[in-house]
């Protein structure tokens, strides 16, 4: 047969970049974070990883394998990448048994129970997460409080997040000139200095995975920045008005999870509108829930809820938003 | 900032090999193959019979009907028969064969390469020649030029765009036209200009062909009719459409004609091919072909007379490598891959490029990871993802509604589609069924 | 403690006798009349909503019976002539008995009889491949192989022979919808009379060329000889576009015509053993 020619139709070229390779490219995007994350959280943080990594993948191969009895796929990198964010969004103290059985509602129900890779309305490692959230609020609320490498695993010096603690206190009547004293000041923050899930603490090292996949197109900008700038702007607003009882709009970008929301959790190709215009409203959306849920909520901070509610609306853009179509309008200049 | 068309595109590797290698005439064969539909629009009917003698640049087949072409002979000789011949649509066509005998032309055509510069015909005469020298757009679109240079009553011509983007991969035949005979197609441009009476051209050029910009910069003078366009190298820049709204920002509607916006585009090639037809009374009996690869061991760029088999070529250009796995008709991006080397060379024929292993390997397909990548390239702002799966599952109708029709199946999605899906193979057989499904309508 | 059992059965009562009132009032009120015998056909009909009657789905082919005058030309081949006559019972009118019709896949072009000249690479549909060119072999009117008809197929009457690389029906299995005729992008497939025991007596070759051609790309292709043409005794035969073709409901299957193809491209099926073997295809080759 090789003696023959190919025929196909055209393009007869690829590109070369494939699901593998944009998968690897957010992986090596999550490192900065890891190392930040490590620093800050010691051994616990890489166990957690680990942990969380390897379950997605074995849950993955094992469904695909031996419940569906169809390719195996976990090659394209997309399990590791679930796991590593799930891994980001929990305590670095967090039991194993419950990392995994957080592993298992990721992959099996958040992705597997869809169709797999491409099929699933919602983050997979958000519905993890949550899922955890709701069953273990104890575990899942229980930060550790970052102070360098150490090597101890379930640590005992805990503390609350920053926006744990402006929640708390303002519920006793305190202002929040006398709670930011309580909390670290914004280039702590900025770096990670504080309590929270093990992945979304160090802003810098999340805004350097950024910037790399910016620079290799593995992203575009419109969905980090719609968020980031929502939020800063309903803050702000709120912020103006009353001071005493709204913190600063750079506050609320470097705490909760927002860098890591924002940048990771909703460019998630498979979860995130289609058209640039709608993924500026899906941003804004997530934006404004977030706010909303952290300041009128009972919850202290809302990216996940917010990135899984916007995540419900993304198929209604994705039928109703088009992209600008060339040849709509006759312009002649 | 130079320009360039705003919405989606690629930068497929360039892969120029041939860019600096002059143009090489190829004698004629020993016989050829001349099929007798190498134009948009009705096939031309033969006017020759088995036994005749034929002259090169003779007419062999007339056009029948208004969209049609002339076909002449690239070669004198004897008709062999008129039958069936596979060429680059994949079919058996009609085809007229010749045996060459010597290489004797028409008289009244002038063989020399002094240019011409004085136009003496007038506007009507000039689309005649064009009609009865068989000239057919050289982009590939292969559209009858005489067709588009009446401009019908009502519509209005105000620019003439000579296209000499040349935006796919590896092929450089407008390029090295446009060095070899720059002379001859801006005196084309003029008898276009003149036919079309029109008093701008503008000749848009992609940015990574310097020496042509600044050649053509300097050949069309200061008269200010002829200005040269250097465009930012993106592909598809050579789409017709995407090509006006780099260089005058204007927007061909959905559906509608270059024309519509007041401007007509003809290929560079084109350009030179006119001026042939009218100056030196030379029917469009040969072309400049690229023929490359990075298997081959000599690439080049080759005149040779239509008709001539792909086998020839390729033998020119030093054989077929073993390890071939696919020839191409035209460019990466959009050519037709072609089953046999027996195909003869058509006058859409711009480029054959010859892929061998592993350069062009078709990959197993995963699932959409929704990536949007497709809709960031799509030169038309469509969702191919979604025009794919409305086309596997034929909802056509809704296909129709996402513009289907608007695709110029320029291949940009499914070059960058990372999961490898055949997003244009999909997309292809719903544009057809849906524009099957249009003409049926509105026959009701 | 009596008292307030009372009182929730006699509210939550009422509650639902107001609720069964207004869904009474507005059911009257929006009530659109329909024949009851749309329902009962479409409760005989087979409900595979194949669209082999030419109606998209079951349901509609139900309403044009109620609505024809004759039954003349409205036909479910799936239920056949005994589901026509209850339909006709149904309706009070005369059942126009249709023949029954099987698919037959016209061509033989396997892999040992078509050499390949190039391969496709492309995506793994009929209708892609026919969009690109002639095929992988020099016949460019012949199957593909790449099944859109057996995917069409809603009876799991056709499957891939991967020995040929070519659909076969099976004919116990097919009700003459006419999915894979429409899935087929080269009308390789026909829909024909089922005769006697499913006996079938067809050219099975689509190549038009001519007969060089074609018995270069094909060794058991139609080339147009007239011979069968020239034995057949009911102008059962007619040849157009150098092709022979058979029509089903002109032929008394005397099978003349079978012995007198030089290319075996006329085949018979489901016939008995012939008592003097027919001298087969001289096996000349050409080439």
């Amino acid at each position: 047969m090789s003696n023959y020619l190919k025929v196909s139709l055209s393009p007869h070229i690829h590109s070369k970049d494939d699901t593998g390779k944009l998968m690897k490219g957010v992986i090596i995007a999550l490192i900065p974070a890891l190392i930040a994350s490590v620093y800050y959280f010691g051994l616990g943080a890489i166990i957690v990883t680990l942990t969380s990594v390897a379950a997605c993948v074995v849950f993955e191969y094992a469904i695909q394998k031996y419940l569906l009895k169809g390719p195996v796929t976990i090659t394209d990198g997309s399990a590791v990448v679930t796991g590593l964010l799930l891994a980001f969004n929990v305590p670095s103290n967090l039991p194993v048994l419950i990392i995994i059985l957080g592993a298992l509602v990721s992959i099996g129900i958040g992705k597997m129970s869809f169709g797999g890779l491409g099929n699933n309305p919602f983050n997979p490692a958000l519905v993890g997460r949550v899922f955890l959230l709701i069953s273990f609020p104890v575990q899942m609320t229980t930060w550790p409080v970052p102070s360098g490498f150490k090597t101890g695993y379930a640590d005992a010096v805990t503390g609350a997040t920053p926006l744990g603690i402006i929640k708390e206190g303002l519920r006793n009547g305190e202002t929040i000139p006398q709670l930011m004293n309580q909390v670290p000041d914004h280039m702590q923050l900025f770096y990670g200095y504080m309590g929270g899930s093990m992945g979304e603490v160090a802003a810098a090292a999340l805004i350097l995975g950024l910037i790399y996949m910016l620079f290799r197109k593995i992203i575009t900008w419109h969905i980090p920045v719609s968020i980031i700038v929502t939020i800063a702007i309903f803050t702000g607003i709120l912020w103006l008005i009353n001071p005493s009882q709204y913190a600063d709009p750079l506050f609320h970008l470097l705490t909760g999870g927002v860098m890591l929301g924002a940048i990771f959790m909703a460019t998630d190709y498979v979860t995130s509108p289609m058209v640039p215009k709608a993924m500026l409203i899906y941003g804004a959306g997530i934006g404004i829930l977030t706010v909303v849920i952290r300041i009128f909520g009972a919850y202290p901070e809302g990216v996940s809820f917010a990135i899984l509610i916007m995540n419900a609306f993304v198929p209604l853009m994705n039928a109703y938003i088009k992209p600008g179509r060339f040849g709509k309008e006759v312009k002649n200049g | 900032m130079l320009k360039t068309f705003p919405t989606g595109g690629v930068h497929p590797p360039e892969n120029k090999l041939t860019a600096g290698c002059k143009i090489e005439i190829l004698p004629p064969p020993k016989s050829v193959v001349i099929p007798v539909s190498q134009h948009l629009g009705a096939p031309a009917v033969p006017v020759v019979n088995k036994g005749d003698k034929v002259l090169a640049g003779q007419l062999i087949a007339k056009a029948a009907g208004f969209i049609s072409a002339n076909i002449h002979s690239s070669v004198s000789g004897k008709v062999l028969k008129i039958d069936s011949h596979t060429d680059t649509s994949g079919y058996k066509q009609t085809a007229i064969f010749i045996d060459v005998e010597g290489d004797e032309w028409v008289p009244e055509i002038v063989n020399g390469s002094d240019p011409v510069k004085e136009i003496k015909l007038s506007p009507e005469e000039i689309v005649q020649k064009c009609l009865d020298s068989g000239i057919v757009g050289l982009g590939g679109a292969t559209f009858p030029t005489h067709v588009k240079l009446k401009v019908p009553a009502g519509k209005k011509c105000d620019l003439l765009i000579i296209n000499g983007v040349e935006c796919e991969p590896f092929l450089t035949s407008d390029h090295r036209l446009m060095l070899e005979k720059g002379e001859e197609i801006i005196t084309g441009t003029r008898i276009i200009m003149k036919a079309l009476g029109v008093e701008k051209a503008v000749i848009g050029v992609e940015n990574n062909k310097q020496d042509a910009i600044s050649l053509l910069e300097r050949l069309a003078g200061k008269n200010g009719d002829i200005s040269v366009q250097a465009l930012k190298v993106k592909y598809p820049q050579g789409g017709e459409k995407q090509l006006i709204k780099a260089v005058t920002g204007r927007e061909v509607p959905s559906g509608k004609l270059p024309l519509d916006v007041g401007v007509i585009v003809q290929n560079a090639g084109t350009a030179y091919a006119v001026y042939e037809a009218v100056q030196k009374n030379k029917p469009l009996v040969e072309r400049v072909v690229t023929v490359t690869g990075k298997t081959l061991s000599r690439p080049g760029n080759y005149l040779v007379r239509i008709g001539t088999p792909v086998s020839a070529l390729i033998e020119a250009a030093g054989g077929l490598p073993d390890n071939a796995v696919k020839i191409i008709s035209g460019g990466p991006m959009m050519g037709k891959a072609i089953g046999n080397t027996q195909v003869p060379v058509v006058k859409g024929m711009s480029g054959l490029v010859v892929f061998s292993g592993g350069e062009t390997e078709r990959k197993q397909y995963g699932p959409c990871i929704r990536c949007s990548k497709c809709i960031s390239v799509c030169p038309m702002g469509l969702e191919p993802y979604l025009l794919m799966a409305l086309s596997q599952k034929v909802l056509y109708e809704k296909a129709g509604e996402n513009r289907i029709t608007d695709c110029i199946e320029c291949g940009s999605c499914s070059f960058i589609c990372p999961a490898y899906r055949p997003l244009l193979d999909y997309i292809r057989l719903g544009k057809s069924a849906v524009v099957k499904m249009k003409r049926e309508k509105s026959m009701k | 403690m009596g008292h307030t059992v009372l009182l929730t059965v006699i509210s939550l009562g009422s509650v639902g006798l107001v609720a069964a009132l207004i869904l009474y009032f507005i059911s009257q009120k929006f009530k659109v009349y329909e024949d009851p015998r749309i329902d009962q056909i479409q409760e005989a009909l087979p409900g595979a909503n194949c669209g082999g009657c030419g109606f998209t789905g079951c349901r509609n082919f139900a309403e044009a019976l109620v609505k024809a005058d004759t039954l003349d030309g409205l036909n479910c081949p799936v239920g056949g002539a005994s589901l026509m006559t209850d339909v006709a019972k149904i309706l009070g009118k005369e059942a126009v008995a249709a023949d029954p019709l099987v698919a037959v896949v016209r061509c033989q072009g396997s892999y040992e009889h078509r050499p390949r000249t190039s391969v496709y690479d492309g995506v793994k549909e009929c209708s892609a491949a026919h969009y690109l060119y002639g095929g992988e072999t020099d016949c460019h009117y012949g199957c593909l192989g790449y099944g859109d008809c057996v995917r069409a197929c809603n009876f799991d009457a056709m499957y891939m022979d991967e020995k040929t690389g070519l659909p076969v029906i099976i004919d116990e299995k097919c009700v003459a919808c006419g999915a894979c005729v429409r899935a087929c992008p080269r009308d390789i497939i026909e829909l024909r009379k089922k005769a006697k025991k499913d006996r079938k007596i067809f050219v099975s070759c689509v190549n038009c060329d001519k007969g060089g051609p074609a018995r270069k790309a094909c060794r058991v292709a139609c080339i147009a000889c007239n011979k069968c043409y020239n034995v057949c005794e009911f102008d059962a035969i007619t040849i157009k576009d150098n092709l022979a073709y058979i029509d089903s409901f002109k032929c008394t299957f005397c099978r003349k015509c079978v012995v007198e193809c030089p290319t075996n491209a006329i085949i018979e099926t489901n016939f008995p053993p012939r008592k003097v073997k027919a001298e087969t295809v001289e096996e000349e080759k050409k080439e």
